[in-house]
């Protein structure tokens, strides 16, 4: 007997299949190629056939899944991840046939494998959640302490930073990875401000973080200033560029803003590249001031006279020593930021903020000034990206326009809406997820952008609002004597 | 001007009626891009981020089929253009029609951020798709349409070109428009549109599909663009996956300038950047073009934020 | 005119394009007075309200508040929006209700209280360091909420999201969060709109409450004429823009032109009072 659910899914899935195929057909199944200055066309049909037919499936178990199918789509999720885990051992092991030919360099069948076991694990789990729920009674369910447990969450992840350099299993690849993480944590907690607290879609704060490396870098290449020096100056400084190029355009409406911004992080960048004289253009900035502790350089042969880190402590030179220095000063600034943050959102200006991103008629009606408001926020969100700017420019020793592109500026936007829009907890998380994960699977970097542009659409699909989306009142009435 | 330099003036002339000509092709492209944003701004609000690589898809499918054709072999160049076309936009039209489809529509309700967001995700990941299944290479295409006019004013040595192909954009851009502006005016289609341009839950009520009116809107819109891309790609003969993004950006600024909403507006603000481009890169420096487009975007926003075209509106309280 | 009025409206005229939306109205509010502005949906009640309040610039007329207590003259049509409130302290709530829906009921509040606790908190920098006299002022603020949290009955929501409430509470909140602007003039847009019968009679009592304790003008857009008859001490009645009549409830509820405009020229059908007047 035919499943009864069988037939309109069946047509669903095929449809779905189809405009996918037809879509898919010219990039997939078709490959550019310049030959001299000729262009050719070559085929990859089979590439071409296998996501079509994994699109079917795919479509057939999600659908299945969705209407609370249990049987069927956890059947196909196990076979379709059985078969994709298979093809990978098969790719890997290098039997796959004819290796050599010329798409594989750009849609390997690993590819295709590996979306084919996940989705199908995905799929399979899914539909046996859907039947484990379907035969409990549904109980009236207790909301979750969520104050609580943000609030044990932060200090775990707060105490999980502090001791991660001295675990022993660490090494300098996890420390480096780490840092870059905070980097854009910090980064994400400064725009949270911006974004999160003011709703002021920011698409340009890769700037005001150019802004604070470059200021770094000239500072101590020319007068050769220590980093605790320049560190509040390129901070200023990006606080400075906030105010200015904020000020003309904070009245825009929301996404008339989000394309200034974005048009003057370009700007800034195109500055960049192109002003030989202050910036050495696409070369950039070298030999930048490494930062010292309170002083001591960490360096193998201090110079003469100085005493460095190992010295100091009577400890042997460690290369390492300098990047568990780094990784700290970032955590320092990071939680600095997210210190300032969590006190400020309890003071006027904060509240202010925040009800400028839920209704800002509303808040003129209130006697809120929209423009000082807004500027403000916008420059504090400057100044930290100023901070973790110079942070870069010291760590790297080194800056060029190429590290501030529109896609970091993207990147950052998209941590703070997945971390759910003001929520510093939410950043933190969705920075390890979106940087630190694909940071850590190097062999995954290809994709890495694809599925950041497909994981921003789905996320907002699935959640309008964000992951963490509880909020905590920023201050409460005193408790009322308990009355009768 | 003095008796002696002549000369000098024929060659300011000249230049100029060069960087003129290359001013209006250009903005031909770009006003037909700027279409696509300003009609989707017009009826929805919001600014479809992904258009830019909706045009770089068009581009890339246009000179698959010209691949397909083996270009110039033979006396095949007209079918090979015709198909290109054709195809082009059906394709990229099935693209617009998807993705208003996938990513937007299921936002519409939600806050105004979400769909912008949502947008901007699907840019990244075009961008993305595009670059994994065919490199990041550029794609080159020689040129197909040659010939042209040249001029020469008096006896300098510089030789203003006026190429077929830029005879070619500059016709199918007006035949375009005068196409959209029958369809947009005497379809029902367009009164459609315009009833959703107003009041969308009234047009509901008065039994527009709105939805379908949506749709079609995304479909027009990115046909238009596959043509830009086709165009560009004749134009330029080098393509890549990264040429939607600063066009994109141009594009969206002509629409602003010509007043966001209107399509005449779209096209006159498509030629005026194109304009700027062409003289900023000619008279000044091309290294500073982008930063010139983005200045007149932040100008206009600032004192014209409803542009040339555009109707001033009171924001309703 | 009465130039001794609190609120003065002269030759008051709002054009969007070709709709002239409200067409040379004049009217004045007297200290201390409710007075009500009513008229079909449509007729401009809004309009005026939001040029009253800076969120649109008349095409022409002025504006005129004396204020009670400096003796200072605005010319609010002169002013931005939050200048307005501000300085003039004019304060309106919105027929559509506009709360912050995510924060809550109390933070609501202390946001209208935001220019005053932002020079308390020395523009944030002694609010940073936790400076005491910051500490002082904000619990002042919270008391003054904590009070028209009580007086709007709004007690047992006061941590709540604003945007999780019913909408009577959300109707009161805006009423309480204007207050906690500390008006010279509260402008009600349609504050019963949606209210049952027993809240209708609540929000009467309250409005009565502010005028009488506080000292407050209120002026009152509204539809549910039983209310407006029974609270306001004078009326204005607009229809498509213009001013039909004006004076106090017994006046304007005999005048022929009123009629008219509610009920509809003499030989339609009088049930259109029912649709004009929801
Ligand atoms: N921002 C605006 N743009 C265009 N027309 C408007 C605007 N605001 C109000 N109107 C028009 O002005 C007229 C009066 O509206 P309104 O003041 O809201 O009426 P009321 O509050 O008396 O019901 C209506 O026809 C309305 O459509
Ligand atoms: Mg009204």
């Amino acid at each position: 007997m035919r499943p009864p659910f069988a037939s309109p899914l069946l047509r669903d899935a095929v449809l779905v299949a189809g405009i996918a195929g037809v879509l898919a057909f010219p990039f997939v199944g078709l490959l550019l190629t310049t030959q001299g200055t000729a262009p050719t066309l070559s085929t990859r049909f089979p590439e071409f056939a296998g996501a079509v037919v994994l699109i079917f499936f795919g479509r057939l178990g999600i659908s299945a899944a969705r209407r609370g199918h249990s049987l069927f789509p956890i059947v196909l999720g196990i076979a379709m991840a059985t078969v994709g885990a298979f093809s990978l051992l098969f790719e890997t092991t290098g039997m796959a046939a004819d290796s050599a030919a010329p798409w594989h360099a750009f849609v390997p069948g690993t590819f295709l494998a590996t979306v084919a076991s996940a989705g199908g694990v995905a799929i399979a789990v899914v539909a046996g959640r859907n039947h484990l729920l379907r035969d409990s009674v549904p109980v009236a369910q207790k909301p979750l302490p969520m104050k609580q447990l943000l609030l044990w969450t932060g200090i775990a992840l707060a105490g999980v930073a502090i001791v991660l350099p001295l675990l022993p299993a660490v090494d300098r690849r996890l420390i480096d990875v780490a840092t870059l993480v905070l980097t854009y944590v910090m980064l994400g907690w400064g725009l949270n401000i911006v974004v999160g607290l003011a709703g002021l879609l920011d698409l340009g704060y890769v700037a005001f973080y150019a802004v604070g490396a470059y200021s770094y870098a000239l500072l101590s290449v020319t007068f050769g200033w220590s980093f605790w020096v320049c560190l509040p100056l390129a901070g200023a400084l990006a606080a400075l560029f906030g105010i200015l190029l904020g000020f003309p355009v904070l009245r825009l409406r929301g996404d008339y803003l989000a394309i200034v911004t974005l048009g003057f992080g370009e700007m800034i960048r195109i500055i960049l590249l192109n002003w030989y004289d202050f910036t050495n253009g696409p070369d950039g900035i070298s030999n930048i001031g490494r930062p010292s502790f309170f002083g001591f350089q960490f360096a193998a042969k201090p110079a003469e006279g100085t005493e460095s880190f190992h010295t100091l402590f009577g400890i042997a030179y460690d290369p390492v020593h300098r990047l568990i220095f780094l990784y700290y000063l970032i955590l320092a600034l990071a939680l600095l930021t997210n210190a300032f943050t969590l006190r400020i959102r309890r003071l006027p200006v904060g509240r202010a903020w925040e009800a400028l991103r839920e209704d800002e008629i509303a808040c003129r009606s209130l006697g809120v000034n929209p423009r000082n408001t807004k500027l403000s926020a916008f420059a504090i969100g400057a100044m930290f990206a100023g901070f973790a700017g110079s942070f870069f420019a010291t760590r790297q020793g080194f800056v060029s326009p190429e590290s501030f592109t529109f896609i970091e500026s993207a990147i950052l936007v998209a941590i703070v809406v997945l971390g759910g829009m003001g929520s510093q907890i939410g950043v933190a998380v969705a920075a390890i997820i979106l940087v630190g994960l694909p940071e850590y699977f190097r062999e995954l970097q290809e994709y890495r952008m694809l599925a950041f542009g497909m994981g921003m659409v789905l996320i907002m699909l699935w959640r309008p609002g964000g992951l963490l989306t509880h909020r905590e009142p920023t201050i409460r009435t005193r408790p009322q004597p308990a009355s009768a | 001007m003095g008796h002696g330099d002549g000369r000098a003036h024929f060659y300011v002339m000249d230049y100029f009626a060069q960087q003129f000509i290359n001013g209006i092709s250009l903005g031909a492209i770009y006003g037909l891009i700027a279409i696509g944003y300003t009609m989707v701004y017009g009826i929805i609000g919001m600014i479809n981020f992904a258009h830019g690589e909706i045009y770089m898809i068009g581009a890339f499918i246009a000179l698959m089929v010209m691949v397909a054709f083996g270009i110039g072999e033979g006396g095949l160049v007209i079918v090979a253009l015709l198909s290109a076309l054709l195809v082009s936009m059906a394709l990229t039209s099935l693209y617009g029609w998807v993705l208003e489809r996938v990513a937007y529509r299921p936002l519409r309700g939600s806050q105004r951020l979400a769909a912008l967001i949502s947008a901007i995700g699907m840019s990244i990941a075009l961008q993305n798709y595009v670059q994994l299944t065919q490199g990041a290479r550029v794609k080159t295409l020689p040129p197909i349409i040659q010939g042209g006019f040249e001029f020469q004013f008096g006896d300098t040595d510089f030789i203003v070109r006026l190429s077929a192909l830029q005879i070619m954009i500059v016709l199918v851009t007006i035949a375009l428009m005068a196409v959209f502006a029958l369809l947009i005016a005497r379809t029902a289609l367009g009164r459609a549109q315009r009833a959703c341009q107003q009041d969308q839950s009234m047009a509901a009520l008065l039994g527009v599909n709105v939805d379908r009116t949506i749709s079609l809107t995304f479909v027009m819109g990115a046909a238009l663009a596959s043509v830009a891309g086709l165009m560009v790609t004749l134009y330029y003969g080098v393509i890549d996956f990264f040429v939607g993004f600063i066009a994109g950006i141009k594009a969206f600024t002509a629409a602003v300038l010509g007043g966001i909403g209107s399509i005449p507006g779209a096209m006159l603000g498509g030629l005026l950047i194109g304009f700027t481009e062409a003289m900023w890169s000619g008279y000044f420096s091309i290294e500073y073009k982008d930063v010139a487009t983005f200045s007149i975007l932040v100008i206009v926003l600032i004192f014209l934020p409803t542009g040339i075209l555009g109707t001033p509106e009171v924001e309703k309280v | 005119m009465n130039p001794s009025a609190l609120l003065q409206v002269e030759h008051l005229t709002m054009r969007f394009g070709g709709l002239v939306a409200v067409d040379d109205v004049s009217f004045s509010v007297a200290q201390g007075a409710i007075h009500a502005l009513i008229g079909p949906n449509g007729a401009g009640k809004t309009t005026v309200f939001n040029c009253l309040t800076g969120f649109y610039k008349p095409s022409v007329g002025r504006i005129t508040l004396n204020s009670p207590e400096s003796q200072a003259t605005f010319l609010l049509e002169q002013m931005d929006d939050f200048r307005i409130v501000r300085d003039a302290r004019v304060v309106r709530t919105f027929q559509n209700i506009r709360t912050f829906p995510k924060m809550s009921v109390l933070e609501n509040l202390m946001v209208a209280q935001h220019n005053h606790l932002m020079r308390a908190s020395g523009w944030t920098f002694l609010g940073l360091i936790g400076a005491p006299s910051f500490r002082h002022a904000e619990a002042a603020s919270v008391e003054r909420a904590e009070y028209w949290i009580d007086r709007t009955g709004l007690a047992e929501y006061a941590d709540s999201e604003a945007g999780a409430l019913p909408y009577g509470e959300q109707r009161r909140l805006e009423i309480a969060r204007a207050m906690c602007c500390d008006p010279v003039l509260l402008c009600l847009d349609e504050p019963a709109a949606g209210l049952n019968p027993s809240e209708t009679e609540q929000l009467s009592e309250l409005i009565g409450y502010i005028r009488d304790h506080h000292h407050i003008s209120v002026l009152l857009i509204e539809h549910d004429m039983s209310m407006v008859m029974g609270v306001s001490d004078h009326i204005v009645v607009l229809d498509y823009g213009q001013k039909i009549a004006e004076g106090t409830p017994e006046e304007v509820r005999n005048d022929p032109a009123v009629v008219q405009a509610y009920l509809g020229s003499d030989d339609d059908e009088t049930d259109n009072a029912a649709d004009t007047t929801t």
